[in-house]
Protein backbone atom coordinates (compact mmCIF):
# COMPACT_ATOMS: atom_id res chain seq x y z
CA UNK A 1 0.00 0.00 0.00
CA UNK A 2 2.74 2.77 0.97
CA UNK A 3 4.39 1.39 -2.47
CA UNK A 4 1.40 2.37 -4.17
CA UNK A 5 0.54 5.39 -2.48
CA UNK A 6 4.31 6.42 -2.99
CA UNK A 7 3.60 5.94 -7.16
CA UNK A 8 0.85 7.87 -6.67
CA UNK A 9 2.04 11.30 -5.53
CA UNK A 10 5.33 10.89 -7.22
CA UNK A 11 5.01 13.59 -9.23
CA UNK A 12 3.62 12.16 -12.38
CA UNK A 13 0.16 11.66 -14.38
CA UNK A 14 -0.15 8.83 -12.36
CA UNK A 15 -3.40 7.20 -11.27
CA UNK A 16 -5.24 3.89 -9.93
CA UNK A 17 -6.95 2.14 -12.39
CA UNK A 18 -9.55 0.14 -10.09
CA UNK A 19 -10.74 -2.56 -12.53
CA UNK A 20 -9.38 -1.05 -15.32
CA UNK A 21 -12.55 -1.34 -17.40
CA UNK A 22 -13.02 2.31 -18.68
CA UNK A 23 -9.10 3.46 -18.07
CA UNK A 24 -9.07 3.24 -22.05
CA UNK A 25 -11.94 6.05 -22.62
CA UNK A 26 -9.76 8.31 -20.28
CA UNK A 27 -9.98 11.55 -22.32
CA UNK A 28 -5.57 11.30 -21.18
CA UNK A 29 -2.53 9.42 -20.68
CA UNK A 30 -1.20 8.04 -17.78
CA UNK A 31 2.62 8.09 -16.53
CA UNK A 32 2.06 5.15 -14.30
CA UNK A 33 -1.34 3.04 -13.42
CA UNK A 34 -1.53 1.86 -10.55
CA UNK A 35 -3.55 -1.83 -9.77
CA UNK A 36 -3.67 -2.38 -6.33
CA UNK A 37 -5.21 -6.04 -7.07
CA UNK A 38 -2.92 -7.54 -4.69
CA UNK A 39 -3.72 -5.81 -1.90
CA UNK A 40 -6.37 -7.86 -0.53
CA UNK A 41 -9.19 -5.44 -0.92
CA UNK A 42 -11.47 -7.60 -2.62
CA UNK A 43 -14.05 -8.95 -0.15
CA UNK A 44 -17.26 -8.13 1.69
CA UNK A 45 -17.40 -8.61 4.81
CA UNK A 46 -19.66 -7.13 8.01
CA UNK A 47 -17.64 -6.18 11.09
CA UNK A 48 -19.18 -3.45 14.04
CA UNK A 49 -22.90 -3.00 12.83
CA UNK A 50 -20.81 -1.85 9.04
CA UNK A 51 -20.81 -4.13 5.70
CA UNK A 52 -17.23 -3.29 4.29
CA UNK A 53 -17.30 -3.72 0.96
CA UNK A 54 -13.14 -3.77 -0.25
CA UNK A 55 -12.38 -1.14 -3.10
CA UNK A 56 -11.45 -3.60 -5.32
CA UNK A 57 -14.77 -5.72 -4.67
CA UNK A 58 -16.38 -5.96 -8.76
CA UNK A 59 -20.13 -4.39 -9.06
CA UNK A 60 -20.80 -8.58 -9.70
CA UNK A 61 -19.65 -8.93 -6.26
CA UNK A 62 -21.53 -6.00 -4.88
CA UNK A 63 -24.96 -7.27 -6.53
CA UNK A 64 -24.64 -10.70 -5.56
CA UNK A 65 -23.52 -10.23 -1.84
CA UNK A 66 -26.95 -11.79 -0.36
CA UNK A 67 -27.66 -9.19 2.43
CA UNK A 68 -27.17 -6.09 -0.09
CA UNK A 69 -30.33 -7.93 -1.52
CA UNK A 70 -31.98 -7.17 1.41
CA UNK A 71 -30.72 -4.32 2.80
CA UNK A 72 -33.58 -1.63 2.05
CA UNK A 73 -35.15 -3.30 -0.22
CA UNK A 74 -32.04 -4.48 -2.26
CA UNK A 75 -30.92 -0.58 -3.75
CA UNK A 76 -27.60 -1.92 -3.27
CA UNK A 77 -27.83 -4.93 -5.49
CA UNK A 78 -30.45 -3.22 -7.58
CA UNK A 79 -28.08 -0.03 -8.45
CA UNK A 80 -24.73 -2.37 -9.06
CA UNK A 81 -26.45 -4.74 -11.39
CA UNK A 82 -28.16 -1.72 -13.52
CA UNK A 83 -24.55 -1.38 -14.57
CA UNK A 84 -23.51 -2.40 -18.19
CA UNK A 85 -23.40 -6.47 -18.34
CA UNK A 86 -22.24 -9.02 -16.27
CA UNK A 87 -18.78 -9.17 -18.21
CA UNK A 88 -18.43 -5.80 -17.50
CA UNK A 89 -19.34 -5.90 -14.03
CA UNK A 90 -17.10 -8.60 -13.27
CA UNK A 91 -14.02 -6.26 -13.66
CA UNK A 92 -15.68 -3.02 -12.95
CA UNK A 93 -15.24 -2.11 -8.93
CA UNK A 94 -17.03 -0.83 -6.52
CA UNK A 95 -14.22 1.60 -5.57
CA UNK A 96 -13.38 2.60 -9.10
CA UNK A 97 -17.14 3.48 -9.31
CA UNK A 98 -17.16 5.72 -5.93
CA UNK A 99 -14.04 7.50 -6.04
CA UNK A 100 -14.02 8.76 -9.79
CA UNK A 101 -17.61 10.70 -8.81
CA UNK A 102 -18.84 10.04 -11.80
CA UNK A 103 -22.46 11.83 -12.50
CA UNK A 104 -23.32 8.82 -14.87
CA UNK A 105 -22.95 6.46 -11.74
CA UNK A 106 -26.01 4.19 -10.64
CA UNK A 107 -23.75 2.57 -7.50
CA UNK A 108 -23.06 6.60 -6.01
CA UNK A 109 -27.30 7.68 -5.51
CA UNK A 110 -27.87 3.90 -3.66
CA UNK A 111 -24.88 4.28 -1.19
CA UNK A 112 -25.65 8.02 -0.57
CA UNK A 113 -29.11 7.04 0.36
CA UNK A 114 -27.93 4.88 3.37
CA UNK A 115 -25.37 5.52 5.54
CA UNK A 116 -22.19 5.41 3.65
CA UNK A 117 -18.41 6.42 4.70
CA UNK A 118 -15.26 5.91 2.68
CA UNK A 119 -11.91 5.22 4.19
CA UNK A 120 -8.25 6.13 2.26
CA UNK A 121 -5.03 5.22 3.06
CA UNK A 122 -3.88 8.95 4.09
CA UNK A 123 -6.78 10.80 4.97
CA UNK A 124 -8.78 8.11 6.61
CA UNK A 125 -12.42 8.10 7.25
CA UNK A 126 -15.22 10.61 5.04
CA UNK A 127 -18.53 10.07 4.96
CA UNK A 128 -19.90 9.86 1.32
CA UNK A 129 -22.21 12.78 1.55
CA UNK A 130 -19.01 14.75 2.68
CA UNK A 131 -16.33 12.94 0.07
CA UNK A 132 -18.98 14.22 -3.48
CA UNK A 133 -19.19 17.52 -1.69
CA UNK A 134 -15.14 18.05 -1.12
CA UNK A 135 -13.74 20.85 -3.90
CA UNK A 136 -10.07 19.12 -3.64
CA UNK A 137 -10.09 15.10 -2.97
CA UNK A 138 -6.21 15.03 -3.87
CA UNK A 139 -4.54 11.71 -4.88
CA UNK A 140 -5.23 8.81 -2.55
CA UNK A 141 -6.32 5.31 -2.52
CA UNK A 142 -9.40 4.09 -1.61
CA UNK A 143 -9.33 1.04 1.07
CA UNK A 144 -12.94 0.74 1.68
CA UNK A 145 -16.34 1.48 1.80
CA UNK A 146 -18.52 0.97 5.00
CA UNK A 147 -22.78 0.90 5.34
CA UNK A 148 -24.81 0.99 7.94
CA UNK A 149 -26.57 -1.93 8.79
CA UNK A 150 -29.93 -1.03 9.56
CA UNK A 151 -33.67 -0.92 9.04
CA UNK A 152 -35.66 1.11 6.76
CA UNK A 153 -37.17 0.70 3.15
CA UNK A 154 -35.81 1.25 -0.17
CA UNK A 155 -36.33 2.66 -3.29
CA UNK A 156 -33.88 2.89 -6.48
CA UNK A 157 -34.52 3.90 -10.62
CA UNK A 158 -32.12 4.23 -12.79
CA UNK A 159 -33.89 5.73 -16.46
CA UNK A 160 -31.81 4.95 -19.49
CA UNK A 161 -32.42 4.80 -22.66
CA UNK A 162 -31.04 1.30 -23.35
CA UNK A 163 -30.07 -0.75 -20.44
CA UNK A 164 -26.09 -0.25 -21.76
CA UNK A 165 -25.89 3.30 -21.42
CA UNK A 166 -25.53 5.46 -18.65
CA UNK A 167 -28.57 6.78 -16.90
CA UNK A 168 -30.75 9.52 -18.04
CA UNK A 169 -31.33 10.16 -14.46
CA UNK A 170 -31.55 8.32 -11.70
CA UNK A 171 -32.89 8.21 -7.82
CA UNK A 172 -32.61 6.26 -4.78
CA UNK A 173 -35.18 7.38 -1.47
CA UNK A 174 -34.78 5.67 1.68
CA UNK A 175 -36.88 6.15 4.63
CA UNK A 176 -35.14 4.73 7.96
CA UNK A 177 -37.61 5.32 11.29
CA UNK A 178 -39.56 8.41 9.40
CA UNK A 179 -36.25 10.04 8.43
CA UNK A 180 -35.93 10.36 4.60
CA UNK A 181 -33.28 11.14 1.90
CA UNK A 182 -33.86 11.77 -1.05
CA UNK A 183 -30.79 11.08 -4.28
CA UNK A 184 -30.73 12.07 -7.79
CA UNK A 185 -28.08 11.33 -9.86
CA UNK A 186 -26.70 11.63 -13.68
CA UNK A 187 -28.84 15.16 -13.51
CA UNK A 188 -26.19 14.58 -15.59
CA UNK A 189 -24.22 15.67 -12.69
CA UNK A 190 -22.97 14.14 -9.84
CA UNK A 191 -25.41 12.97 -7.24
CA UNK A 192 -26.59 14.94 -4.47
CA UNK A 193 -29.31 15.15 -1.66
CA UNK A 194 -32.20 17.07 -2.28
CA UNK A 195 -32.13 18.49 1.03
CA UNK A 196 -34.80 21.12 0.89
CA UNK A 197 -37.25 17.68 -0.42
CA UNK A 198 -36.09 16.16 2.38
CA UNK A 199 -36.37 18.44 5.09
CA UNK A 200 -39.98 19.48 3.73
CA UNK A 201 -40.81 15.32 4.40
CA UNK A 202 -39.41 15.38 7.42
CA UNK A 203 -40.94 18.05 8.79
CA UNK A 204 -44.80 17.30 6.93
CA UNK A 205 -47.53 15.77 9.47
CA UNK A 206 -48.88 13.26 7.43
CA UNK A 207 -47.07 11.67 4.79
CA UNK A 208 -49.56 12.11 2.17
CA UNK A 209 -50.08 11.42 -1.28
CA UNK A 210 -50.29 15.50 -1.96
CA UNK A 211 -47.20 16.06 0.61
CA UNK A 212 -45.09 13.14 -1.78
CA UNK A 213 -46.45 15.25 -4.94
CA UNK A 214 -45.09 18.31 -3.65
CA UNK A 215 -41.87 17.04 -2.20
CA UNK A 216 -41.25 15.46 -5.66
CA UNK A 217 -41.82 18.67 -6.76
CA UNK A 218 -39.65 21.10 -4.40
CA UNK A 219 -36.63 18.22 -5.38
CA UNK A 220 -37.06 19.51 -8.99
CA UNK A 221 -36.91 22.68 -8.38
CA UNK A 222 -34.09 22.78 -5.95
CA UNK A 223 -31.58 20.80 -8.30
CA UNK A 224 -29.51 21.99 -10.90
CA UNK A 225 -30.32 19.80 -14.23
CA UNK A 226 -28.02 20.01 -17.37
CA UNK A 227 -29.19 18.47 -21.33
CA UNK A 228 -27.24 16.17 -23.33
CA UNK A 229 -26.88 13.61 -26.00
CA UNK A 230 -29.26 11.35 -23.68
CA UNK A 231 -31.89 14.27 -22.73
CA UNK A 232 -32.57 17.80 -22.14
CA UNK A 233 -32.92 19.65 -18.73
CA UNK A 234 -36.55 20.00 -18.91
CA UNK A 235 -36.53 16.19 -19.38
CA UNK A 236 -34.50 15.75 -16.66
CA UNK A 237 -36.77 17.89 -14.25
CA UNK A 238 -40.00 16.23 -15.24
CA UNK A 239 -38.25 12.76 -14.67
CA UNK A 240 -36.80 14.05 -11.60
CA UNK A 241 -40.57 14.70 -10.33
CA UNK A 242 -41.89 11.53 -11.44
CA UNK A 243 -38.87 8.99 -10.13
CA UNK A 244 -38.98 10.97 -6.92
CA UNK A 245 -42.67 11.08 -6.08
CA UNK A 246 -42.43 7.16 -7.23
CA UNK A 247 -39.96 6.44 -4.61
CA UNK A 248 -41.26 8.44 -1.72
CA UNK A 249 -44.77 6.44 -2.94
CA UNK A 250 -42.78 3.36 -2.37
CA UNK A 251 -40.97 3.97 0.78
CA UNK A 252 -43.74 6.15 2.95
CA UNK A 253 -46.69 4.47 2.01
CA UNK B 1 6.70 -6.57 -19.46
CA UNK B 2 5.81 -10.14 -19.02
CA UNK B 3 2.18 -11.70 -17.94
CA UNK B 4 1.71 -15.56 -17.02
CA UNK B 5 -1.61 -17.17 -16.89
CA UNK B 6 -3.74 -19.97 -17.85
CA UNK B 7 -5.12 -20.21 -21.52
CA UNK B 8 -7.80 -23.26 -21.65
CA UNK B 9 -5.46 -25.32 -19.13
CA UNK B 10 -2.18 -24.70 -20.55
CA UNK B 11 0.40 -22.35 -18.93
CA UNK B 12 1.39 -19.32 -21.02
CA UNK B 13 3.87 -16.47 -20.87
CA UNK B 14 3.29 -13.18 -22.71
CA UNK B 15 5.21 -10.56 -23.63
CA UNK B 16 2.83 -7.69 -23.83
CA UNK B 17 2.94 -3.87 -23.43
CA UNK B 18 1.61 -2.26 -19.70
CA UNK B 19 -1.90 -0.46 -21.48
CA UNK B 20 -2.59 -4.23 -23.65
CA UNK B 21 -5.63 -5.38 -23.33
CA UNK B 22 -6.14 -8.98 -22.95
CA UNK B 23 -8.41 -9.15 -26.42
CA UNK B 24 -5.32 -8.07 -28.06
CA UNK B 25 -2.88 -10.90 -26.35
CA UNK B 26 -5.02 -13.25 -27.16
CA UNK B 27 -5.43 -12.27 -31.31
CA UNK B 28 -2.23 -11.69 -31.12
CA UNK B 29 -1.21 -15.12 -30.70
CA UNK B 30 -4.03 -16.61 -32.43
CA UNK B 31 -6.35 -17.33 -30.24
CA UNK B 32 -9.16 -15.79 -33.05
CA UNK B 33 -11.88 -17.31 -31.62
CA UNK B 34 -12.09 -14.13 -29.54
CA UNK B 35 -13.34 -11.82 -31.64
CA UNK B 36 -13.05 -7.88 -32.04
CA UNK B 37 -16.39 -5.76 -31.64
CA UNK B 38 -17.11 -2.35 -30.52
CA UNK B 39 -14.11 -2.03 -28.30
CA UNK B 40 -16.46 0.01 -25.66
CA UNK B 41 -17.89 -2.34 -23.48
CA UNK B 42 -20.75 -2.73 -24.56
CA UNK B 43 -21.41 -5.71 -27.46
CA UNK B 44 -19.87 -8.47 -25.34
CA UNK B 45 -18.45 -10.21 -28.96
CA UNK B 46 -14.65 -10.41 -26.82
CA UNK B 47 -15.81 -12.25 -24.13
CA UNK B 48 -13.88 -14.88 -22.20
CA UNK B 49 -14.17 -16.32 -18.88
CA UNK B 50 -11.67 -15.32 -16.00
CA UNK B 51 -11.36 -17.77 -13.44
CA UNK B 52 -15.04 -19.15 -15.05
CA UNK B 53 -16.66 -15.74 -14.39
CA UNK B 54 -17.65 -14.13 -18.24
CA UNK B 55 -15.38 -10.90 -18.54
CA UNK B 56 -15.03 -8.56 -22.01
CA UNK B 57 -11.59 -8.92 -22.88
CA UNK B 58 -11.44 -5.48 -24.74
CA UNK B 59 -11.83 -4.16 -21.00
CA UNK B 60 -9.74 -6.07 -19.36
CA UNK B 61 -5.84 -5.25 -18.83
CA UNK B 62 -3.92 -8.21 -19.78
CA UNK B 63 -1.56 -7.52 -16.49
CA UNK B 64 -4.31 -8.34 -14.55
CA UNK B 65 -4.86 -11.25 -15.95
CA UNK B 66 -1.92 -12.43 -14.17
CA UNK B 67 -1.94 -16.10 -12.70
CA UNK B 68 -5.59 -16.19 -13.37
CA UNK B 69 -7.38 -18.79 -15.57
CA UNK B 70 -8.05 -17.70 -19.09
CA UNK B 71 -10.46 -20.07 -21.04
CA UNK B 72 -12.28 -19.27 -24.80
CA UNK B 73 -14.59 -21.25 -26.68
CA UNK B 74 -11.83 -24.01 -27.35
CA UNK B 75 -11.70 -24.80 -23.94
CA UNK B 76 -15.64 -25.68 -23.76
CA UNK B 77 -15.73 -27.73 -26.87
CA UNK B 78 -18.08 -30.16 -25.32
CA UNK B 79 -20.69 -27.43 -23.94
CA UNK B 80 -20.47 -25.42 -27.19
CA UNK B 81 -20.83 -28.70 -29.35
CA UNK B 82 -24.24 -28.76 -27.44
CA UNK B 83 -25.18 -25.44 -26.96
CA UNK B 84 -24.89 -25.60 -30.79
CA UNK B 85 -26.93 -28.06 -31.53
CA UNK B 86 -29.75 -26.20 -29.99
CA UNK B 87 -28.54 -22.97 -31.89
CA UNK B 88 -28.97 -25.02 -34.97
CA UNK B 89 -32.23 -26.97 -34.25
CA UNK B 90 -33.74 -23.62 -33.03
CA UNK B 91 -32.31 -21.74 -36.29
CA UNK B 92 -30.98 -19.27 -33.67
CA UNK B 93 -28.19 -17.91 -35.59
CA UNK B 94 -26.86 -16.61 -38.81
CA UNK B 95 -23.43 -15.09 -39.64
CA UNK B 96 -22.19 -16.33 -36.09
CA UNK B 97 -19.51 -14.14 -35.46
CA UNK B 98 -21.13 -13.55 -31.58
CA UNK B 99 -21.39 -17.94 -30.84
CA UNK B 100 -18.27 -17.93 -29.36
CA UNK B 101 -18.96 -15.38 -26.72
CA UNK B 102 -22.41 -16.19 -26.24
CA UNK B 103 -21.60 -19.88 -25.51
CA UNK B 104 -18.96 -18.96 -22.60
CA UNK B 105 -21.36 -16.45 -21.48
CA UNK B 106 -24.05 -19.18 -20.92
CA UNK B 107 -21.33 -22.04 -19.96
CA UNK B 108 -20.53 -19.62 -17.26
CA UNK B 109 -24.57 -19.22 -16.72
CA UNK B 110 -25.09 -22.50 -16.51
CA UNK B 111 -22.40 -22.61 -13.52
CA UNK B 112 -23.51 -19.89 -11.94
CA UNK B 113 -27.58 -19.73 -11.39
CA UNK B 114 -29.54 -22.58 -10.27
CA UNK B 115 -32.76 -23.01 -12.32
CA UNK B 116 -32.09 -18.92 -14.03
CA UNK B 117 -35.73 -17.75 -14.79
CA UNK B 118 -36.14 -16.24 -18.31
CA UNK B 119 -35.89 -12.71 -17.00
CA UNK B 120 -32.67 -14.15 -15.02
CA UNK B 121 -31.32 -15.53 -18.27
CA UNK B 122 -32.36 -12.25 -19.93
CA UNK B 123 -30.67 -10.45 -17.50
CA UNK B 124 -27.31 -12.41 -17.43
CA UNK B 125 -26.62 -11.64 -21.07
CA UNK B 126 -27.46 -8.19 -20.69
CA UNK B 127 -24.61 -6.99 -23.26
CA UNK B 128 -24.03 -9.63 -25.75
CA UNK B 129 -25.51 -8.88 -29.09
CA UNK B 130 -25.99 -10.51 -31.92
CA UNK B 131 -26.77 -8.45 -34.76
CA UNK B 132 -29.17 -11.11 -36.73
CA UNK B 133 -31.25 -13.30 -34.35
CA UNK B 134 -33.54 -11.13 -32.72
CA UNK B 135 -32.91 -13.07 -29.52
CA UNK B 136 -36.10 -14.92 -29.40
CA UNK B 137 -34.48 -18.38 -31.01
CA UNK B 138 -31.82 -17.97 -29.64
CA UNK B 139 -33.32 -17.48 -26.08
CA UNK B 140 -35.16 -20.72 -26.48
CA UNK B 141 -32.04 -22.75 -27.67
CA UNK B 142 -30.19 -21.22 -24.80
CA UNK B 143 -33.26 -22.50 -22.18
CA UNK B 144 -33.13 -26.14 -23.83
CA UNK B 145 -28.92 -25.82 -23.27
CA UNK B 146 -30.02 -24.78 -19.55
CA UNK B 147 -31.79 -27.68 -19.10
CA UNK B 148 -29.66 -30.63 -20.26
CA UNK B 149 -28.26 -31.57 -16.37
Amino acid sequence: MEEAYGILNDGGENAVIGGGAWIRMLPRELDAAVDISGLGLGTIKKEDGRYEIGSMVTLRQVEMFKPFSELFNGIISKSAGAIMGVSIRNIATAGGSVAGRFGFSDLIPALLALDTSLFFHARGGISLEDYMESKDVGKDILTKITIKDHEGRGWFHTMKNTSLDFAVLNAAVSNSDGRCRIIVGARPYKAVPAYDAMKFMDECGGKTPAAIREAASIAAGELKFGGNQRGSREYRIELCKTLVERGLSEVFL
Amino acid sequence: MKVRFLVNGEKKTFEVKPDEYLLDTLRNNNYKSVRRGCETSSCGICTVLMDGMPVASCSLLTAKAEGRHITTVEGIQEDAELLAGFFGREGADQCGYCNPSIALACYAMKRELKDPTDEEIKAYLVGNLCRCSGYSGQHRAIRAYLEVK
